[in-house]
């Protein structure tokens, strides 16, 4: 297995039929876990109180992914093409999945994020019929000239929608500012002309490069019985998963592209984020812990109970609409924060202050233990949601680690390890602001 | 699902939603007041300058630091439109007992702040402290402003706001912003006092404590809250469907087209629209989604949504601007089909199945149980997810033909482009 063994509180078991059972028991969790023959990871998390079943079904496969070595070639394919086959997916010889899976009451849906496509249902009826629909559909691809042009429309008017959220476009901006060459910049969606060059042999190619069952996992939550689930993936899924495939994310130069952007749009305020291109992290253990680290960063440094947030909320330069994140990709690695703002740029200054601050030692303990508490009281609470505990479990499996040991990993993370990563990361050469603003207020820029 | 409502003072009353499957305890605190253009701004303002600090934390840092001792219990304040009311109060979420290293408890110093935050506010002169109104008006004010970034949301305001000019309904659950901008701290601290005094007072509470628990805690949290004169909702008025169809469009500088149409409703047979709805554009299997979107590649989303309390059916999509005729067309057709009967049988079990399937699964989300049971107190309708369910089972084609023949076009609002106005 590729997933770390829980260590702790947490016991490792032999289940039956092969599967291993996992307790989580300061979390109250418990996985049945096995890795099937042809590769395909299972993992199933029961929840004997709910009448929900919620099954996803990801390939390690997303947005980033544009250029890899398939049979031998090296194939650059067109900015937008994971999230063009996530779409055409459900199309099937007999129709469509999506139909099929209402037709029994299940709400079914997909998303394609920079690093996976996740294919899921939530149902409370006909749940092994629902999960035969799913992995079958999303393992058996069938396109027609005809039905890849017509979805080009559909896209078309999804690319449109995004483009006119400013919130998109800041944050696509800053990523586009921040990196130069690795694939995380290309927009997941890609642009109304770059899907114009997709054709059903590309995404064929595509889904024979992605979607075996070794580059796959499929997570079920709820009261299921996990044998069931083992005998229908694999009577289902083909017999053998494929070749590990090469992928190109771009060597990366250190330092930004653009320190600062600036669009104008419709919209009411201005709005802002301020980004830091950070170290990226290794698979494994570290990119859990560092993942961690980023998020306790966050909070420490500006989250709503932050001496930095109460001060700028105090002197109105930020509002309830403020906050933070960290995202880990391969080869990227991203720490921003921001929201709507009359001055970005003493934000910016401000956030840069207080973590040089921070960075060099001067961490008030007592409010360090506090954050620690409400990041605990929020991963807990994370787990009341069907849709988090999969996503995690898949995130994890694919970056190498296993989400539910998050107490462990969480309390062997120290002040030092918070100050030295904001030493190291938030610094001005890492720094870019994007921001946008009224279109009656300014020129456009961009 | 197990639920008990009762009442705990005059116009104060507790729903108790047991259950012990999930990580966290819920407790919202709402007041109830009757959505109205004069006071929306005024009532959506109040939780925001209350969450600002108490008699006992009188800033947010002192309120952050117990809240993150509690191990990150989140109080929030929320503002919410149900039907012709608007809600206003707080939801907090905690950790349950059992997962609380060192086996604290929560519950009773979660319910205590709330309580805090509720009647408690750190005052000034007899009035809120200037610092916290001035700045939660331009929050309030800059929120207001912010509905215009999104453009589905603010063409599905614009849309209702033109529908039901006049009637509470066509009301934004903020207000407008010109009387945002016209309050001031005295009359929003008599408008508080009113709130407490005379406003009704829902408090729903779902998680692993006894009645009893949670009960207790409460009273002790609303211990001699002052109350006299509580109000009666007013009941929701009735749409006045127009006799011609009102058209209305604005322009911005957008890459996409909103489309967006209102409906009014003749029949009083809820569930039959409601399913009908479901049929005509409420899921992914309806037929403005296979049609609109599937069939003629028009738009990524086009949907339909029932508004139960005020018997109105919108209908939202996003297109590329020339395609307003095309759109619109279809979207009619798609709805004289459903009136004419004109569906296979798949489609209706389909919107049968999904409709049970949400019932079923609301037990599974403490969020929907609580804006359910909200709902439930605050519209006076009497059903629960399980008559819901049985209704649904036993809905027969003919009624639902029956109830869809009564809807009829009343408004058209279309987002433009500035180009494509010029």
């Amino acid at each position: 297995m590729s997933v770390a063994k829980p260590q702790g509180v947490s016991v490792t078991e032999a289940g039956s039929a092969g599967m291993s059972v996992t307790e989580y028991q300061r979390i109250g969790e418990r996985v049945r876990r096995k890795k099937l023959a042809n590769g395909l990871e299972l993992r199933v998390v029961p929840r004997p109180d709910y009448a929900r079943k919620y099954a996803f079904f990801a390939t390690r496969y997303g947005g980033m992914d544009t250029r890899f070595q398939l049979d031998g070639r090296w194939l650059d394919t067109p900015a937008g093409i994971a999230h063009y086959l996530e779409h055409k997916m459900f199309d099937t010889e007999e129709g469509n999945a999506l139909q099929e899976l209402a037709k029994n009451g299940a709400e079914p849906n997909a998303f394609t994020s920079n690093a996976m496509t996740g294919y899921y249902f939530d149902s409370t009826a006909h749940f092994e019929d629902n999960l035969r629909i799913l992995l079958s559909f999303v393992s058996i691809p069938y396109f027609t000239k005809e039905s890849v042009d017509k979805e080009q429309g559909i896209i078309a008017q999804e690319i449109r929608m995004i483009e006119d959220n400013p919130d998109w476009r800041i944050y696509h901006d800053m990523v586009q500012g921040m990196y130069r060459r690795n694939t995380a910049r290309i927009a997941i969606a890609g642009t109304v002309e770059s899907i114009r060059d997709i054709t059903a042999e590309t995404l064929y190619q595509c889904h024979k490069a992605f979607y075996t069952p070794s580059n796959m996992i499929l997570t079920v939550v709820g009261d299921v019985e996990a044998e069931r689930v083992e005998e229908l993936a694999a009577e289902i899924l083909p017999a053998s998963g494929g070749p590990e495939i090469p992928r190109d994310y771009g060597q990366e130069p250190d330092g930004v592209a653009q320190h600062a952007m600036k669009r104008a749009m419709e919209v009411a305020t201005p709005q802002f984020l301020t980004g830091f291109k950070c170290r990226p992290a290794e698979r494994g253990d570290d990119w859990f812990r560092q993942a961690l680290i980023g998020e306790l960063a966050s909070d420490i440094l500006l989250g709503e109970s932050s001496p930095l947030y109460l001060k700028l909320y105090d002197e109105g330069l930020i509002n309830s609409s403020f906050g933070g994140d960290y995202e880990l990709l391969p080869g990227y690695a991203c720490f921003y924060a921001g929201g709507d703002s009359r001055d970005a740029r003493a934000v910016t200054d401000a956030i840069l202050k207080e973590a040089a601050r921070l960075g060099g030692g001067d961490m008030n303990l007592d409010f360090y233990n506090r954050v620690r508490r409400t990041i605990y009281g929020a991963y807990v609470r994370s787990f009341n949601s069907f849709e988090t505990i999969a996503v995690s479990m898949t995130e994890g499996y694919f970056h190498g680690y296993d989400p539910f040991r998050f107490p462990e990993v969480f309390e062997a993370i120290t002040p030092e390890d918070v100050s030295a990563f904001l030493r190291e990361n938030i610094t001005p050469e890492n720094c870019v602001l994007s921001e946008v603003v009224p279109a009656d207020d300014a020129p456009e820029e961009t | 699902m197990k639920f008990i409502r009762k009442p705990l003072a005059d116009g104060v009353s507790l729903t108790y939603l047991p259950a012990r499957k999930f990580k966290t305890g819920l407790l919202s605190a709402q007041f109830v007041a009757p959505l109205s253009a004069d006071t929306a701004s005024a009532y959506a303002l109040l939780p925001s300058v209350l969450r600002r600090g108490t008699v006992s934390c009188p800033d947010m840092a002192s309120l952050s630091a117990r809240l993150d001792n509690l191990y990150g219990a989140r109080i929030d304040d929320t503002v919410r439109k149900i039907g012709e009311c608007q809600c206003v109060g707080f939801t907090a979420s905690f950790l349950d007992d059992r997962f609380v290293p060192g086996g604290e408890r929560l519950l009773e110093s979660v319910t205590a702040l709330l309580g805090e935050l509720l009647r408690s506010p750190v005052t000034e002169n007899g009035a809120f402290v200037p610092a916290y109104f001035d700045s939660e008006k331009t929050n309030l004010l800059d929120a207001i402003g912010s509905i215009r970034n999104d453009k589905r949301l603010w063409a599905g305001r614009r849309l209702l706001s033109e529908m039901c000019a006049g009637e509470p309904y066509g009301v934004s659950r903020l207000g407008e912003e010109a009387d945002a901008d016209a309050l001031n701290n005295a009359d929003a601290y008599r408008r508080y006092q009113e709130t407490l005094r005379a406003l009704p007072l829902e408090i729903v509470y779902c998680g692993s404590a006894e009645e009893s628990e949670i009960e207790n805690a409460v009273r002790a949290a609303l211990d001699a809250l002052p109350r006299e004169d509580v109000r009666t909702l007013p009941a929701v008025l009735p749409h006045v469907p127009r006799a011609d169809v009102l058209r209305v469009s604005d322009a911005m500088d957008v890459t996409q087209g909103k489309l967006e149409l209102g409906f009014s409703c003749g029949s009083d047979d809820y569930m039959a629209l409601l399913m009908g709805n479901t049929l005509f554009g409420g899921s992914s299997n309806a037929k403005l989604f296979m049609n609109v979107r599937e069939k003629l590649s028009l738009c990524y989303y086009a949907s339909s949504a029932f508004h139960r309390q005020k018997n109105l059916v919108t209908v939202s999509s996003g297109i590329e601007f020339g395609n307003y005729q095309r759109a619109f067309d279809e979207i009619m057709e798609q709805l004289r089909m459903v009136q004419n009967g004109e569906f296979e049988d798949w489609e209706i079990d389909s919107a049968r199945s999904l409709l049970l399937n949400s019932y079923a699964s609301m037990g599974d989300a403490q969020g929907k149980l609580e804006n359910f049971y909200l709902s439930r107190a605050v519209t006076g309708f009497p059903e629960t997810p399980e008559t819901l369910s049985e209704n649904i089972r036993d809905m027969t084609l003919e009624r639902v033909i029956e109830a869809m023949r009564t809807v009829k076009l009343d408004t058209v609002y279309f987002l433009k482009g500035k180009e494509a106005a010029e």
